[in-house]
């Protein structure tokens, strides 16, 4: 019987290419200067520094709540009467400021994505924001359908009060947050005429996973619990007239549930935890598809029974995965498609390049397959082999080239005495060792030989010197590699 | 059913190209799909009913006036509601001008700026579908686009062709089945499996890291068409990847290839007929691809829109005949179907700024060869409207259903839901 593959590194091991491997999952990677601390600091410290973080706190987003504030009894009775009396200039003018105040709340989403992505570029603790997006990706709820930007940004505040929390407690959150239960139809959900869309997902894919230990009778039991909400403007309400207070039969269990107390049922099966320790295994260790190995299954199930453990607190498991030899494995190096997010955010904070103009950079993002807060289905992104094909490879690669040299003459160079720098001992840096540091660096593997002589022998054709313009162009280089869309 | 022997063998090699990888590295996925049946090969006998037709969709971006573009002269009420903008019947001068004929029986007729759908219609490649539209319409424009794309109230989940895409694949993507003129990809192309290829000039549709040096482009090259190395394992992420930059590169070399040669067909100007320019030269050059995607903005007409509609009109109409006669002249007129919507029409009355706001139905256009001519379906109610708005006559989804079973000759279904039966949109 081989090791517990959840047991730590031994400290030794935990040398700076496992340092970088560690700040580019548990975050979005970092400069050579940042790994080094972090390396520093030790395995147990690292992985303390990353988990056990003060939450950030909430900077000034600039959004107003009431853009897309329902119409007041004053306003919906002074349109039926222009409607009664056919006031066409009333209704028009109606008409008009609603559009108005769409389009308003659009450029309000627009500023609310700027600013989320500053603050994964430049947080502190970059897991509070690297498991805001798990959550936005797993509660996942597209602004085009609910059409009101502050309750997506309500809710983003949500997965970022619960990052590495109470797994249990953000669930409870889900059923109280109006823009979820919007996109879900929670509060068309009553008694004697139930609606089944909340329900169903909370099963399939918020809590159970598809298919796992519930019937279709349980979805109606379930979609009976739920009876009762109702949003009142920013806040989601309970209604007891609405609500079916009757006994309910649940995956075996009897009672006259609410929407909490089923929510309690539903985590207490072991599916729950075994559904939501796949999904971080995915999202922080490996999501190639087919068949896992023996290690990665035993992983899972190690990280599941730790959920139950410690009652779906986040933290402490994230902690344990961290350390693990399994997480730190070289064949668990370079095995996740980043994605475009991931991608943008890893390449500004690690190599250090200007931020460059935030709304392009969302637009590419868009192009890449992942809108933030825009995901595809409330299934989220598939993420993976998904995001790569023909059309989002040349886009990755050429945002990247973006990144690096910008656009016309004006544009912020990139600075690269950091890494100039990093690369000098007592003279000028190595070509052979820069290629190799570069490669190394970027891909966070072992480049493969074919890669080192192509590079190797690209720096001799332009001089055989370190120095910016041939850091950006080996960088340029390196970024278009088809394995630098891995982390 | 025709489908043989070969589609068999087919999936065994592709089946043990995977197993192969490592080996078969430096053959990128859709050339093994060429050479094992899928490109166009007229001299092919056995063939898979409908593979070697090809869709155009043209989308109208911000929601078309589809009252002003076909016009129902035949109703007082659209002169009553529309003192400042209706156009009036042919030989009668209204302040939108004078319609063209198109069916005078039924009492319509086209935008006067349309004289290039009207020689198509003259021609009997035209037909058009009245009416189309979905129950409880929403009026904005990224959702009913949503719907749209999607062929669902909800608006969610995956694109209807992509969704057509996906059936017909089994599993294997085909890099180049769809194709779209733009900066992002229509939702209506994106499948599970099935990604469509979006670009917005050719120019683009490559690294542009090789602009910075030229001596760049030669270890660019090396790496991104080296398929998968030796020694990286053929299951994982990494060989993927490398898998998929070179097929990102042939499709690259081909798209490129095709569109920079001259075509032997005037376009007039504007980005429509720039795109459907480029559609031309990929058909011409045989592309495998099945469904090419083209879209304009500017359809949004809230104020002052007489003029405005008149040249989106113009442009429309020009840019569909000069692609006709592309086809034509290629001999593909009965290989190439295209079909032309917007998100939604517009209201039935002007508004105080002389434009309209969104609306609801409105009519979709069909064109070519075997496009079932004419007028197709009901013209709605100018009478009884729903709080001011046309309803509709025909489900969208009847008209995607028509061309999936008619053109694509597959049973719409599966991939729309059984409750829309297929109109009769194809001859």
């Amino acid at each position: 019987m081989s090791a517990d593959p959840l047991s730590p590194l031994p400290d030794r091991d935990f040398d700076f290419w496992s340092a970088a491997h560690l700040l580019r999952r548990a975050g979005f990677g970092g400069t050579p200067a940042e790994i080094g601390v972090l390396q520093a600091a030790g395995l147990d410290g690292a992985v303390a520094r990353l988990v056990e973080y003060e939450p950030t706190p909430d900077t000034d987003s600039r959004a107003v709540p009431d853009i897309m504030r329902p119409q007041t009894p004053e306003e919906q009775a002074m349109l039926a009467r222009a409607r009664e009396v056919g006031d066409e200039a009333t209704l028009e003018r109606s008409r008009r400021d609603r559009q108005n105040r769409q389009r308003r709340d659009r450029d309000q989403l627009r500023s609310l994505r700027r600013w989320w992505f500053d603050r994964m570029v430049t947080t502190p603790n970059p897991l509070e924001e690297k498991m805001t997006l798990f959550w936005h990706g797993h509660y996942a709820t597209g602004y085009r359908t609910i059409e009101d930007s502050w309750h997506m940004l309500a809710q983003n505040r949500l997965f970022r009060a619960h990052a590495v929390g109470d797994a249990r407690q953000l669930a409870a959150g889900i059923l109280r947050d109006p823009a979820m239960v919007r996109y879900l139809d929670g509060q068309r959900n009553r008694r004697g005429n139930p609606n089944e869309n909340l329900a169903r997902e909370l099963m399939e894919l918020f809590v159970l996973g598809e298919g796992n230990a519930y019937t279709e009778r349980d979805i109606k039991e379930v979609a009976r619990c739920l009876t009762g909400l109702d949003i009142d403007d920013d806040t989601v309400v309970f209604r007891p007239d609405r609500h079916d207070d009757g006994v309910k039969s649940v995956l075996g269990r009897r009672g006259r549930f609410t929407g909490d107390e089923v929510l309690q049922v539903l985590f207490a099966r072991p599916e729950a935890a075994t559904f939501l320790a796949g999904k971080l295994y995915r999202f922080f260790v490996n999501d190639a598809p087919g068949p896992r190995s023996r290690d990665a299954q035993r992983t899972i199930d190690g990280l599941a029974k730790l959920l139950r453990r410690h009652e779906f607190d986040l933290a402490p498991v994230l902690s344990r995965l961290f350390a693990s030899r399994h997480f730190h494995d070289p064949a668990n190096r370079g095995a996740i498609v980043k994605s475009p997010i991931q991608l943008l955010v890893e390449a500004i904070r690690s190599l250090g390049t200007p931020p460059r103009d935030a709304d392009r950079l969302l637009d590419d993002a868009d192009r890449m397959g992942q809108s933030l807060f825009q995901p595809p289905s409330v299934k989220g992104w598939d993420g993976g082999r998904a995001w790569i094909n023909t059309a989002t490879l040349f886009v990755r690669q050429n945002v990247l080239v973006h990144l690096l040299v910008g656009e016309g003459g004006t544009a912020a160079p990139f600075p690269a005495e950091h890494l100039i720098a990093h690369l000098s001992g007592d003279g000028p840096p190595d070509p052979d060792a820069t290629v190799e540091y570069l490669l190394r660096f970027c891909l966070g593997t072992e480049p493969h030989p074919d890669r080192r002589r192509e590079l190797r022998a690209f720096l001799a054709e332009v001089g055989d010197r370190v120095d910016r313009d041939r850091i950006v162009a080996m960088l340029a280089i390196i970024t278009a590699l088809p394995e630098y869309q891995l982390c | 059913m025709t489908d043989d022997h070969r589609s068999f063998s087919r999936r065994e090699l592709l089946h043990r190209g995977v197993a192969l990888a490592s080996t078969v590295a430096t053959v990128p996925w859709f050339v093994e799909n060429a050479a094992f049946g899928l490109a166009p090969d007229a001299a092919t006998p056995t063939r898979t009913p409908g593979a070697d037709r090809i869709l155009v969709i043209v989308q109208l971006g911000g929601g078309n006036d589809g009252l002003n573009t076909v016009v129902p002269y035949f109703s007082d009420d659209y002169r009553r509601l529309r003192p400042r903008l209706a156009i009036g019947a042919p030989g009668d001068e209204g302040p939108g001008g004078t319609a063209l004929p198109l069916d005078a029986n039924a009492g319509l007729g086209l935008h006067p700026s349309l004289t290039g759908l009207r020689d198509l219609h003259d021609r009997g490649l035209l037909g058009v579908v009245q009416g189309v539209g979905y129950p409880n319409p929403n009026r904005s424009h990224f959702a009913s686009m949503d719907i749209w794309q999607t062929g669902r109230t909800d608006g969610q989940g995956t694109g209807w062709l992509g969704r057509y895409f996906d059936a017909r694949c089994h599993g294997t993507p085909e890099p180049q089945a769809a194709i779209a003129l733009g900066r992002d990809a229509p939702l209506s192309l994106v499948g599970d499996v099935q990604k469509p290829i979006a670009f917005e000039d050719e120019r683009l549709f490559r690294w542009r890291g090789e602009d910075l040096h030229p001596a760049m482009k030669a270890p660019y090259e090396a790496a991104v068409r080296a398929g998968a190395l030796p020694g990286v394992d053929p299951d994982s992420q990494a060989a993927y990847l490398m898998r998929t930059s070179l097929d990102a590169q042939v499709s690259s070399d081909r798209i490129r290839a095709a569109v920079q040669r001259a075509s032997a067909t005037p376009y007039p100007g504007g980005a429509l007929a720039g795109q459907l320019r480029l559609v031309g030269a990929m058909i011409r050059d045989e592309l495998p691809t099945r469904v090419y995607y083209v879209s304009m903005g500017g359809f949004d007409t809230h104020g002052g829109q007489l003029g405005s509609h008149a040249n989106l009109m113009r442009q429309v109409g020009d840019a569909i005949a000069a692609f006709q006669t592309d086809i034509d002249s290629q001999g593909m007129q009965d290989q190439v179907l295209t079909m032309v919507f917007s998100e939604f029409g517009r209201r039935v009355a002007e508004n105080g700024s002389a434009g309209t706001d969104h609306g609801t139905a409105a009519p979709v256009f069909l064109i070519g060869s075997k496009a079932r001519p004419g007028v197709i379906g009901h013209h709605p109610s100018l009478v009884d409207l729903d709080g001011g708005d046309l309803k509709h006559t025909l489900d969208f989804r009847s008209v995607y259903a028509g061309i999936l079973a008619g053109w694509f000759q597959v049973d719409p279904r599966p991939i729309l839901g059984a409750e829309h039966p297929a109109a009769t949109l194809v001859v």
